[in-house]
């Protein structure tokens, strides 16, 4: 298992906004089972971070591989050249993506939110899909809901609904974009525990978060990032409870331990 | 002249501008889509003249564009266009003009939709068509059905514009009723008429947007 290729692999990344640097060399490795959080202060280059790592934004420079699927690697001139259409599309079965605001589709049913792309983009049978459906949702607390559109359930219900959105087209690594940043204190309790469960059944997951006991909790590598550079990276409980560099300190006692 | 005899020549007069109406419809509506994309397409040579074709089709007079499709042909080109030319100049005059109207508000819709809509699709590994088609066109048409609503009601009365190319639509038999008859009747049945088709009109979109009220965004 130890020296098994990465579900994910980035290096030497980088990304500028307008000649405005965001990601600085940043590198990083996902191994199946694992669960990485990532904290940081805001415009510190995470959620950038995500949208590269899922094909929404592309890299100036660096490489991208899922498993053995080199997505984009730099060119002689260091600039990162993407492959084609194909493996592009490879790629996006490999990886789901959790937003900060759901972005369910409101015209759709809960059930079509969930099953449309496994019927319509991987074209799977229609019972199977629908059966699994069911039991993703089940899982997730929504028994009972299929029938309902997005704007009939809570926050909390919303995001557990992308959450078995994503994890119906079976992706080998689950991508959280701050899962819980648009919910109060009680709804983000119960997507984090959906979230639980899924580690607790090894699903390999990168949560950028913003709740630091949860990360510590749930995460078995936490990485730091700030100013577009992982600053520091280490097991959950090592990283909260001793940091080594002074901007983790700062950073963790400016959020305190809540 | 008998009022069931005046009725009944402003009953053909009907079907002519039940027809100009639903063959608008019909060319405009996907016309106009295919506008709007060409208005935001980032291929800036074609953005450009989906913007001058709408400044066009809006800044003059519906009526000159009737005529002009009507006599261009004979004046510019010399073209003996046959006795049915009027309707041909008809259809694609109303059809060319309303989808411009219809792109405008096709863009404005599609505009209103958030980007986490095609990010989420984009994720999910739809293909930009069936983005399109399956997650934002069902969104934009909830959204605009008020302002098409407008549109479609205009157009209902804009029929009479038709007048002007010799098509005996219900406007001109009124017209030529009136003339004939001295009388303002055949223009207040008119009236009446269109008042009512444009009721039923409305009835009809008050359905659909209560149909389509089943969410929110």
């Amino acid at each position: 298992m130890g020296n098994e290729q990465p579900l994910v692999l980035l290096e030497h990344a980088q990304k500028a906004f307008g000649g405005t640097p965001v990601l600085k060399d940043i590198s990083l490795e996902v191994r199946e089972g694992e669960v990485v959080a990532v904290i940081g202060p805001s415009g510190g280059g995470k959620s950038t971070l995500l949208r590269c790592l899922t094909l929404l934004e592309t890299l100036d420079a660096g490489k991208l591989a899922y498993g053995d699927l080199v997505v984009a690697e730099n060119d002689p001139n260091g600039r990162a050249a993407y492959a084609g259409k194909a493996v592009q599309k490879e790629a996006k079965t490999r990886f789901g993506l959790v937003f900060q605001n759901f972005n369910l589709f409101p015209h759709y049913t809960v059930m079509k939110n969930v099953a449309d792309a496994p019927l319509h983009v991987q074209k799977r049978p229609k019972a199977e899909v629908e059966a699994e459906a069911r039991a993703l949702l089940a899982k997730m607390g929504l028994a009972g809901k299929e029938d309902m559109v997005p704007c009939e359930l809570s926050g909390g219900q919303q995001q557990r609904v992308a959450i078995a959105r994503a994890l119906a087209l079976n992706p080998e690594v689950l991508f959280f974009d701050e899962p819980t940043s648009a919910l109060d204190p009680e709804l983000t309790q119960e997507v984090l525990k959906v979230i639980r469960d899924l580690a607790a059944e090894r699903m390999t997951m990168v949560i950028v978060t913003h709740e630091m006991s949860f990360a510590r909790d749930v995460a078995d590598r936490i990485v730091f990032m700030d100013g577009g550079v992982i600053v520091e990276e280490g097991p959950a409980a090592q990283l909260i409870g001793n940091p080594q560099h002074e901007r983790t300190r700062a950073f963790l006692s400016r959020y305190g331990q809540k | 002249m008998e009022f069931a005899t005046m009725m009944e020549l402003l009953g053909s007069g009907f079907v002519f501008t039940l027809q100009i109406f639903l063959t608008t419809l019909v060319g405009a509506l996907p016309l106009g889509v295919v506008v709007a994309l060409a208005r935001m397409s980032r291929f800036k040579p074609l953005a450009l003249l989906a913007r001058f074709y709408i400044s066009v089709m809006r800044g003059t007079p519906l009526m000159l564009q009737l005529m002009a499709l009507m006599f261009g042909p004979y004046y510019l080109l010399g073209l003996q266009m046959g006795n049915d030319w009027k309707y041909v100049a008809c259809s694609v005059g109303f059809i060319v003009n309303y989808a411009a109207y219809f792109g405008e508000i096709y863009r404005s819709g599609i505009q209103s939709i958030p980007r986490g809509q095609y990010e989420a699709a984009a994720v999910l590994g739809y293909s930009r068509l069936q983005t399109f088609m399956k997650i934002v066109l069902p969104q934009v048409i909830k959204r605009i059905l008020p302002a098409m609503s407008n549109e479609i009601i205009t157009l209902v009365k804009d029929t009479s514009l038709a007048f002007v190319l010799g098509i005996m639509e219900m406007f001109s038999q009124a017209k030529a009723i009136a003339a004939s008859q001295v009388s303002m009747v055949p223009y207040v049945v008119a009236g009446v008429i269109y008042w009512v088709f444009n009721f039923i009109v409305e009835i009809i979109l008050t359905r659909v947007e209560k149909r389509l009220n089943y969410y929110h965004d």
